[in-house]
This record gives structure tokens, sequence and C-alpha cells, in this order.
């Protein structure tokens, strides 16, 4: 691994984004415009827009990174430049650390804006501080990006890509607390989500947009956090192959 | 004596269930440009990626410039083209060669001259979604040199391309072999054939001949190539 050959690859994917403007812009302005709907949807129960829009703030960049490193993971794959980057000395992890950095700078600018108009604007509270949501942010868009890259490798077209989002995303945001508290859910709802990294991810940003103490439980949150970054690191490691078939 | 660039003993690969090469046999010997040819689907592009190390193998040895096929020596020592111009298409053609470069090492100098190569000087700026696909595949070929590779795998480099371009390439890969480098390079294009220094003939996942141009025409009295080649089929399945 050389951090020359990290930094190019993590340049690279930033200039591939900067050629599309369009999507740069639904990066920052699609969560803005779903927070400022969900306020509105919410007019009536303050509370419930605290307790539920506070938390989406560090968690879009999971969902959206997931979603768009699939995508450029996959074309990546199918387009032949994995493989001619596979023939070069290029480090495995250097491909995945300049995607992680590439995408961890994007998280942190689209939750930059996210938390600006949520807790200027819009009235959400962070009462440990904005700059926490912010980190958080930033560390689950990783996840979502290393998620994202290991998926892309049981993906052929761009088409099965996408519902990658409904089929591992969705079930993670039902479970992981947001919408019902997770000891109200069947019993075995309850355990399985306890397995689920977006489980820990919550609870940190539930956790961080609360008043009191905030405990050891957040140290843990990162840590699985963290943890499952390095998995799902290692699993998309695996997935890209020096020799194929 | 040259020495040998690339030696392949009883090479066998399977590709989606079908076996694609069955017990191949061949030797390239270095500072020389070798034409691969063959019909589509014969395994042209198997055998190139096998020599690169990116194909899975059944059986056999694949040694390149004095290493197995793949290892890690030689990722900075084989230069590849693929058959469909495997560069980023939302990039321009600058940046794609600065990425490239970044990994290969090398400095502007030699990407100034490798986009001078393949005749896109003055273009850089350019998104290669934007070209066509001859200037693509020719984005896709200056990244192929940029390291100034030992051995140059290149399958089917001047397809698409004018006259004009395809003969100042060829002018090129003989520089290149000059200058001490060995190019593999596959082509369907039978006329083609004659600007190599060996041939290599392919059908149905084996080596049908391997011999210089003049060989061919001598062995079956065919001054053309195509129709040389021809004939050799004929013998073989005789």
């Amino acid at each position: 691994m050389s951090p020359r050959i990290t930094l190019a690859t993590a340049r690279r994917v930033l200039w591939q984004i900067r050629r599309d403007p369009r999507t740069i812009a639904l990066l920052l302005v699609v969560p803005v415009a779903l927070l400022t709907l969900m306020r509105y949807v919410f007019d009536g129960q303050p509370g419930t827009f605290q307790a539920i829009g506070a938390p989406m703030c560090g968690l879009f960049p999971f969902i959206i990174m997931f979603l768009v490193t699939s995508i450029a993971m996959l074309r990546e794959r199918t387009s032949g430049t994995l493989e001619r980057l596979m023939s070069l000395p290029l480090a495995k992890a250097d491909l995945l650390a300049g995607y992680g950095i590439a995408f961890g700078v994007l998280a942190a600018l689209q939750a930059l804006v996210v938390c600006l108009v949520g807790f200027l604007l819009l009235g959400l509270h962070a009462p440990h501080g904005a700059w926490l949501i912010g980190l958080l942010a930033v560390g689950n868009a990783v996840l979502g990006m290393a998620l994202g890259l290991f998926v892309s490798a049981f993906a052929r077209t761009e088409f099965q890509a996408v519902q990658f989002m409904p089929a591992i995303i969705f079930p993670q945001l039902l479970l992981c607390g947001l919408f019902v508290d997770r000891h109200e859910m069947a019993g075995v709802l309850y355990g399985f989500s306890s397995a689920l990294p977006l489980t820990y991810a919550y609870d940190a940003l539930a956790r961080a947009t609360h008043p009191g103490a905030l405990g050891g439980r957040v140290a843990l949150d990162v840590a699985v956090i963290v943890g499952a970054t390095l998995i799902a690191l290692t699993l998309g490691a695996l997935t890209l192959r020096r020799r194929t078939a | 004596m040259p020495y040998t660039a690339i030696k392949i003993e009883d090479l066998h690969v399977v590709r989606g269930g079908r076996p694609v090469l069955q017990g191949l046999n061949l030797q390239v010997a270095s500072g020389s440009v070798t034409g691969l040819l063959g019909p589509s689907g014969c395994g042209k592009s198997t055998l190139m990626r096998a020599i690169v190390g990116v194909q899975i193998i059944q059986a056999g040895q694949v040694n390149v410039l004095g290493e197995h096929a793949g290892s890690t020596k030689l990722r900075r020592r084989v230069g590849y083209l693929t058959q469909a111009p495997s560069v980023y298409a939302d990039l321009s053609i600058g940046e794609n060669l600065r990425y490239f470069a970044a990994i290969l090492d090398v400095g502007e100098q030699r990407i100034g001259e490798v986009v001078q190569t393949v005749g896109l000087a003055g273009r850089e700026q350019q998104v290669v979604g934007s070209l066509s696909g001859g200037e693509r595949s020719r984005v896709s070929l200056a990244t192929a040199l940029l390291g100034d590779p030992e051995l140059l795998v290149l399958d089917e480099p001047t397809v698409g391309l004018d006259p004009v371009l395809r003969a100042e390439l060829w002018g090129t890969f003989h520089e290149l072999a000059q200058a001490g480098s060995t190019l593999l390079i596959s082509s369907h294009v039978m006329d083609e054939a004659s600007e190599c220094d060996e041939l290599l003939l392919m059908r149905e996942g084996a080596l049908l001949e391997q011999s210089t141009p003049e060989q061919l025409r001598e062995r079956t009295g065919e001054q053309d190539l195509s129709r040389a080649f021809l004939a050799i089929i004929g013998q073989a399945s005789r």
C-alpha cells in the first residue's frame, strides 16, 4: 500500500464526481429537502421531528454513500477498469482506502449542509454539539461506503445494484429503533436488530441528540461502527480478484 | 540469441463451462512484435489474459519475463490493453493518464510522450465519454504505454482506427521492439499480419502455426496472408 496511490485514487474518484454536477447537487440538496419535508409533516409534533429528524441528519450519509458507492464500484467492475487496476502495482487497500477518503470527504460536505440546515434553520437540537452529529455522520458514511463496496460484487447490473438499497438498508432502518423502540418489537426482531450495524449507528445518534449524559454506550456504538466498517472492507477486499474466470 | 519473453506449457483454461484453451504451448522471443491472429472466439483474449495473469487457469505453466504470470513483480513490467477500452469515461484524457501515471509513478513528461504517440496531443482536456470508439481505445493504449513496460500485451489495439493512424501505430510498435520491448498484438484483421516479425495463428483454442510471415507464404505458396491462413486451416482439418 502506498500513500501516493491511495491519494491518487481518492482524487480520481472526486474528479469523477466533479464531472457530474447533478450528482453533487442531489447529494447536497436531497437530504436537506427531505429533512425540511419531515419538519412540516411533523408540524404538530415537534417532539417527533426532534426524535426522528435529528438522528436522520447522521443517517442520510450512510444511506446515500451506500448507494453511490455500490454503483461506482459496479461500474469499475463492469467497465474493465478494475481488471486494469488489478494488473497494475496498486494494492487492494489503496483502492478501498482511496474510495473511503473520497466518499468520506463527500459525506462530510453532505453532513455539514444537512446539519447547518437542521440545527440552525429547522430548530433541531444537538445538546452535545452538532459537531458530534457531523462526526458520527462521516463515520456512518464510511460504513455505508464499505457495505456498498462489498455488495457491489453481488450485482451484475445497475438494476440489481440499486435494489440492494431497499434489500439491505430498509430493513436496518426499520429495525434500528428510529421509528419504533426496539424493546417494543417482537423478541426475535430485537435479537436480530442487535446484530445489525445500523442499530448502533442510530443508537449513537439518538444519544447524541438527547439531553443527558452520553455514557459509555456511545463508545461501544462507535466501536461497533468501526468494527463493522473494517469487516465490510475486508469482505470487500476479498471480492476484488486479481484473477477472474 | 534473444531470450524468451513468454513461455507457455500445456495451458488449459475453461471459461463459462466451456474449454477455451486446451493444452496450448508457445514461446515468444523478446524484442519482437508477435501477432496473435485467429477468428473471433478462438481464445486470443483468454490467452492474453492468462499472460497478463488476470485469468484463472485450470492447468499449465505461464512464464513471463522469467516470472510466473501475474506475479507482483510483473505488474510494473507488463502493459496490458484490454479489448474494450478500460478508461474512465467521466474523466478527461489528461485526468485518466494522470491517475494511471500516479499508480506507475511516472511523471508529466511521460504523459506528454504517450499522448503524442497515440495522436491525441492537445486534446488532454477532452472528456473520454465524448470521444469516438477509436479515440477511446487510443486513450486506453496510451495508458498501457505509460509505464514503458518490457512486455506489451495489446488486445486488438488498431480496431476502428483510420489507415494513417494505424500505420503510425505499427511504426511505434516496431520502434518499441527495437528499443527492447516485446509486443504481443492480437488482431482478427489478416492484413496486419505482414507487420509482425512472428505470427501465432490460433483456431478453436489451439495454436495452429507459429512462423514468420515469409515462412507462412513459402509453406502455403500463397502471397496473401489471409489466404495463407485459410490454407493452414485446410491442412489442419484434413
